[in-house]
């Protein structure tokens, strides 16, 4: 690019939903204490990653199309200016109106204008991680518009107050007894008989949402892909309700983060196959919809496309840790993880939970402000092998450790630990040691009482391998 | 063979059983064992809690202690892991080019217990007799990170008078994940409740694994179950035989 844009910038505080209330060892204790929140999540993840990995069982080249993925990201990557650059230029020859946000602020007030620009009060809203990262929901209720999630989990999370839990299954934390109550409390018009039968819960809201579609005029999406030489967007959904905010509206704004990009058309060959059978266990998705600028006399006739930054650009700065921008959001690492599992989305803080969450959103706020979130793994590795597009997690994972700031008893303990380590007499004299200290009921002291809350420590043995060797 | 030892500091400290049983058993089938003076710590847990820079005399003293020596056993998939995936990484990260080519040199020659009896020395039935119900766990860094696959089962299935029975959810982690299980206890402690509820589905006397560390954080829920459940690893059972049974 010809203008230098300043360093790269981390996604603002005070905006958006990237940052949690507390660290995550905290909030995942209060989530480890649910026991409903356990069982519905237990259950869910473990019926994805059954009907997923049957899916995926049935492409005997699914590694090579991983390996193409990744690649394929990497190369996209290693060239993004000029590809945004041609994305705009072609978006801009087929009608639209790119609009460039360098952070949650920046793209909010956008959206905004260009709502308020349309006269109209209220949105609806297709399914967007990236209009959840930037608060786009909470910027648009403070200037008096109303925005209304059309996907169906989503909607149960607005309607419910709540905050998503999952990227593909937002309400995966609630059962359909839960949903029967939100829906009866907050959904207009709603039928006072409602049962908890799924499909009498989703008739309900397919009657809510037809009125709602009909009678809005300007619609907000995400998009899952951009390619660049045709200026398309592409959104895969699997309720249909995607496919009808984009195409009945007068105005449809798209707010897109910068890594989506594909270069060509036919890139999507490899990321439509890997996409679905790794996130929703499908062979093919339900409703893949596909826009190029505007067309005369159908579907939506302004179209807006804001490419948004929010600290993308940093996490691209950084050689490790930039893999993390090759995420699709199929959500697969979250299925797999055993972390994950147990705590459910809300302990990570963040719009973006589980193993991918851990990595991109330290990275995109700056690791200070999401310092416990590097330790949420047991760096069992599950993620990494689960991943459509091969990113390595772990590896990010230990990478951002060594940004994190240190507690200083901590800090000065690994530095003692290393230190006896490198030196093997001392080493041997704090083996020594271990072995005379009497541990009262195998229990230890703070900080290290974690560990001896639920587990007995060993009895250390009577003599060290290296005494029995030298004694052999 | 002339193997050298690399018995790691948790199996020298806490676990020696482990490691005399891998002296044992690679004596019993006609190797020479050799413990490599100066060896002390692989540096994992430094490097995976966030101190690589510590970690870096570690990596340099352990390449240089078994930079001479043409194969390398240790009895942990863990610690083989960091040897294999991380000595480089950490030395190249601190700009020593050198001493990370040696250390991918001596993670070339390094194999976790199973892999050394499987891929090197062309063994499955070592001899062993354990007459027990065992369940074998097989640890994340075996699993993933140096991927042995199924060769600790085919070691397994050859030990006379043993029962091999199937854990269910067998690859799920237990939830040691090293200063994981202090810096997020409570979902460690979780993770390590599922695990141990299918150890106790299985109706084993045994739970075994390649990794003691993973056995001591199992072994340390169990006792406090007292449900009459032991851990037992890998190499103390390929060791057993019909005298020490």
């Amino acid at each position: 690019m010809s203008t230098f844009l300043g360093m790269p910038a981390t996604a603002p505080r005070g905006v958006g939903n990237l940052r949690g209330d507390e660290s995550f060892p905290a909030a995942a204790r209060k989530a480890l204490g649910n026991d409903q929140l356990r069982r519905n999540l237990g259950h869910a993840t473990t019926t994805i990653r059954a009907k997923s990995g049957a899916v995926i069982g049935e492409l005997p080249d699914w590694q090579e199309l991983r390996s193409a993925g990744s690649a394929l990201k990497a190369a996209t990557m290693a060239r993004l200016p000029e590809l945004l650059l041609q994305l705009e230029e072609n978006v801009t020859r087929a009608g639209g109106v790119v609009h460039w946000a360098a952070d949650a602020n920046e793209a909010n007030r956008i959206v905004t204008e260009l709502v308020r620009a349309t006269g109209e009060q209220r949105v609806i809203k297709v399914k967007s991680m990236a209009t959840q990262e930037i608060g786009l929901n909470e910027a648009l209720e403070e200037a008096g518009i109303e925005p209304i999630e059309t996907d169906l989990a989503e909607l149960i999370v607005q309607l419910g107050n709540d905050k998503p839990s999952h990227i593909l299954v937002p309400a995966i934390h609630r059962n359909r007894s839960e949903i029967r109550e939100i829906f009866l409390r907050e959904m207009p018009g709603v039928d006072p008989a409602l049962t908890d039968e799924p499909v009498v819960l989703a008739g309900a809201a397919r009657r809510y949402l037809r009125e709602t579609f009909l009678s809005t005029k300007v619609a907000v999406s995400g998009a899952n892909f951009a390619i660049a030489d045709t200026g398309t967007l592409v959104v895969l959904e699997s309720e249909g309700n995607g496919r009808m905010c984009l195409t009945l509206p007068e105005t449809l704004i798209t707010v897109m983060g910068i890594e989506k990009l594909v270069p060509t058309w036919q890139d999507l060959e490899v990321f439509l196959q890997l996409l679905p059978r790794a996130s929703t266990g499908e062979r093919m998705n339900p409703y893949t919809s596909m826009w190029t600028g505007v067309t005369p006399g159908d579907g939506p006739q302004s179209f807006h496309l804001v490419l948004l930054d929010n600290g993308r650009s940093a996490v691209l700065a950084d050689e490790v840790g930039r893999q993390a921008l090759h995420c699709i959001r199929c959500s697969a690492c979250l299925n797999v993880c055993p972390v994950y599992e147990r705590t459910g989305g809300h302990a990570y803080g963040s719009v973006y939970p589980g193993p991918i969450g851990a990595v991109l959103s330290p990275q995109l706020t700056g690791v200070e402000d999401n310092a416990s979130l590097p330790y949420a793994s047991s760096l069992c590795g599950a993620c990494f092998d689960a991943c459509p597009v091969k990113i390595d997690i772990p590896s990010i994972l230990v990478h951002l450790r060594n940004e994190v700031p240190h507690p200083r008893t901590e800090r000065a303990a690994m530095a003692a630990a290393a230190y006896t380590m490198d030196h093997p007499k001392l080493y041997a004299a704090a083996q020594h040691a271990a072995k005379l200290t009497k541990l009262a009921g195998h229990r230890l002291p703070p900080p290290l009482n974690g560990w001896t809350a639920s587990r007995d420590l060993p009895e250390p043995p009577p003599e060290t391998f290296r005494d029995w060797w030298a004694k052999r | 063979m002339r193997i050298a030892l690399f018995v790691t500091c948790l199996a020298d400290t806490m676990f020696p059983a482990a490691a005399k049983a891998t002296v044992h058993l690679l004596e019993r089938l006609g190797h020479e064992v050799v413990f490599p003076a100066g060896q002390t710590c692989c540096g994992q847990m430094h490097i995976n809690t966030g101190y690589q820079k510590d970690a870096l005399p570690l990596v340099r003293r352990h390449v240089q202690t078994f930079a001479p020596y043409d194969v390398v056993v240790a009895p942990s998939g863990s610690c083989v892991g960091s040897v294999r995936h991380q000595h480089a990484m950490v030395a190249r990260a601190a700009g020593e080019e050198g001493l990370a080519a040696r250390a991918e040199d001596v993670a070339s020659r390094t194999y976790e217990l199973s892999e050394l009896l499987v891929d090197v020395l062309g063994v499955e039935d070592v001899g062993a007799y354990y007459p027990h119900r065992v369940t074998y766990h097989p640890t994340c860094h075996s699993l993933r990170m140096i991927r042995v696959g199924d060769k600790p089962q085919r070691l397994l299935r050859h030990v006379r008078g043993m029962e091999l029975v199937e854990l269910p959810a067998a690859d799920q982690c237990c939830g040691f994940g090293g200063t994981f299980a202090l810096k997020n206890a409570d979902t460690s402690a979780a993770m390590l409740a599922d695990k141990m509820r299918h150890v106790l589905d299985t109706g084993a006397e045994v739970c075994t694994a390649g990794d003691s560390s993973c056995l001591m954080h199992i072994g340390g829920g169990l006792s406090r179950l007292d449900a009459g459940v032991r851990t037992v690893h890998l190499a103390e059972i390929l060791a057993a035989t019909e005298e020490t049974a």
